[in-house]
């Protein structure tokens, strides 16, 4: 561990970056993914081509995805951020329809009997009812995005990807392990806050 | 005779996997205050007809007219936040407290908060429900106090006119019971105009001012629940109300008054089947027998055999109308 207390800075410096690196992408692909969500929910029709297209787009491999955006985006945030955004849409978009279909078709008909408009409809009731599937894809989005991110460091993004990549060019085991136990250590509280955030979206209906 | 408050002419609903239309050219009008039963078999149009009055369902062809205006004209939400809707489910929003429930239609109306307190509070006396309901989730009821719940949101906004789709069909039948006595209580109090769809020729007996019989997507008659059981207008209204009619005479009479003198001494063999208590009513005796495929069951008392009741004995205590019940007797509402 005499890496990690010489440079500790410079680990958290990663830190800070690979978790910058996800929440913005986190953010972005919820930004996407929860409109991209209601539509195909309430477009029953778009439901196939466009959740079969974004299969597709999550079975590249993510580091010929990244490779293949540099000549668009060259190096460094950019192309990383665009990676795990489109990586994340698959997951979140699903768990969107699936939350938003799966409410009781009597609520829905009550809602409209008692005369709220579309709006109130998505915001009073779909998306509250949809919350906790919606909090479950948000936590098994996030966990790949930490652990894809590490790839971020081939592209000059940084992260805690960084002390693999070094680590495996120069041999030296201290920072691959660190690296990793990092990345596992911020996989886990990701986990536990997400969680936590999940169960609490279950309780709060009695 | 005052101003119709409901007017359908020609009402016609056609859905596009039909040929035949679900409610076919229907015209009826309804006057305030009254309580109407739309009673039918299913498939016959009830609740298509029960949805195109708060737009549901669009109409295919025909006018509805409400309070005199053709309701189309009014944007379709207005027009639903000023007419009451129960269903059976209830559709209560389960993540709404109880007080959120019932205050989803004064909110849409943009009602001040001091106001929707007190209603709040009115409509929990009204239907029988304690104040420190307020704060539950709908989950936290049982299925009876869900549907008092979703009575009193339905009557929130004071809505002149109550569209009720089966409202107490998946409750148990002491609840139902308990529940259509309230409902007719209350209405005493409130006078709405109510549309209520069942299936339970009890149900709407015990209910309706008029009911309005369906079948294939018409109205076969459109009378008083007297008028319609004594002078039914066609076969399939007598069929519908004459078979039940001997169901709600077994009903008043017990198993310990239609079982034979001699008491058989303790077969054995019969500890399978269902037994029948002695205070059992007759009807529900039919049920066990018919569900049972048996020509006789065992009473008990006292977890003691005390005889057999046999259809024979049912027969025996209606002489004039059970004649023939062995074969296949529609239990509807059962």
């Amino acid at each position: 561990m005499g890496y990690l207390l010489t440079n500790w800075a410079y680990v958290g410096t990663l830190l800070l970056q690979h978790l910058w690196l996800t929440g913005s992408a986190m953010a972005i692909s919820v930004v996407i993914a929860l409109p991209l969500g209601v539509l195909l929910a309430r477009v029953a029709w778009l439901r196939g081509p466009v959740l079969g297209f974004l299969g597709l787009l999550y079975t590249i491999p993510s580091l010929s995805l990244l490779v293949l955006l540099i000549p668009v985006l060259r190096l460094g945030y950019w192309p990383a951020v665009v990676t795990l955004v489109i990586y994340a849409q698959l997951v979140l978009v699903r768990n969107v329809v699936v939350g938003m279909v799966g409410i009781d078709p009597a609520v829905i008909e009550a809602a409209h009997g008692m005369g709220m408009n579309s709006w109130q409809r998505l915001v009073q009731v779909e998306l509250p009812l949809a919350l906790p599937l919606l909090l479950a894809g948000l936590r098994i989005a996030t966990l790949s995005t930490i652990g894809i991110a590490t790839i971020a460091a081939f592209v000059n993004a940084g992260g805690l990807g960084m002390l693999l990549f070094d680590g495996v060019r120069t041999s030296n085991h201290e920072k691959i392990v660190i690296g990793a136990i990092a990345v596992s250590l911020l996989a886990i509280g990701a986990n536990v806050l997400l969680r936590r955030a999940e169960l609490w979206s279950q309780q709060s209906r009695g | 005779m005052s101003m119709s408050i409901i007017v359908a002419e020609g009402v016609t609903k056609r859905f596009s996997s039909d040929s035949r239309p679900a409610v076919d050219a229907v015209s009826f009008a309804v006057n305030p205050g009254e309580f109407i039963v739309l009673l039918g078999p299913s498939g016959c149009g009830k609740t298509t007809l029960l949805k195109m009055i708060n737009r549901i369902y669009e109409p295919t062809s025909g006018q509805l007219l409400i309070d005199g205006v053709d309701s189309r004209s009014l944007p379709v939400t207005q027009l639903r936040r000023r007419i009451g809707y129960a269903i059976q489910q209830t559709g209560l929003f389960p993540h709404f407290r109880v007080e959120q429930n019932i205050a989803v239609v004064p909110r849409l109306l943009g009602w001040e908060r001091p106001r929707i307190e007190a209603r709040i509070t009115e409509l929990l006396d009204l239907v029988g429900l304690p104040h420190d309901f307020r704060r539950r989730y709908p989950r936290q009821l049982s299925g009876g106090q869900q549907q008092r719940v979703g009575l009193a949101r339905a009557l929130a906004a004071d809505p002149a006119i109550m569209l009720m789709d089966e409202p107490f069909g998946a409750l148990d039948a002491i609840t139902r019971a308990r529940l259509q006595d309230e409902l007719l209580h209350i209405q005493r109090k409130v006078h709405k105009t109510i549309l209520f769809v069942t299936h339970d020729i009890e149900e709407a007996l015990r209910l309706a001012d008029r009911m309005m019989v369906m079948n294939h997507g018409q109205i076969v008659q459109f009378d008083t629940p007297l008028t319609i059981l004594t002078r039914p207008c066609t076969r399939f209204v007598e069929q519908l109300t004459s078979a039940n009619d001997v169901l709600r005479r077994l009903s008043l009479l017990t198993v310990a008054s239609a079982l034979g003198r001699e008491r058989p001494p303790a077969a054995g063999g019969s500890a399978d089947l269902p037994p029948l208590r002695p205070q059992d009513d007759l009807r529900f005796a039919l049920t066990q027998l018919l569900g049972a495929g048996e020509s006789s069951l065992p009473v008990i008392d006292d977890g003691r055999e005390v005889g057999r009741l046999t259809l024979a004995d049912l027969r025996a205590m209606l002489p004039s109308t059970v004649a023939g019940l062995e074969g296949h007797v529609p239990v509807s509402g059962a």
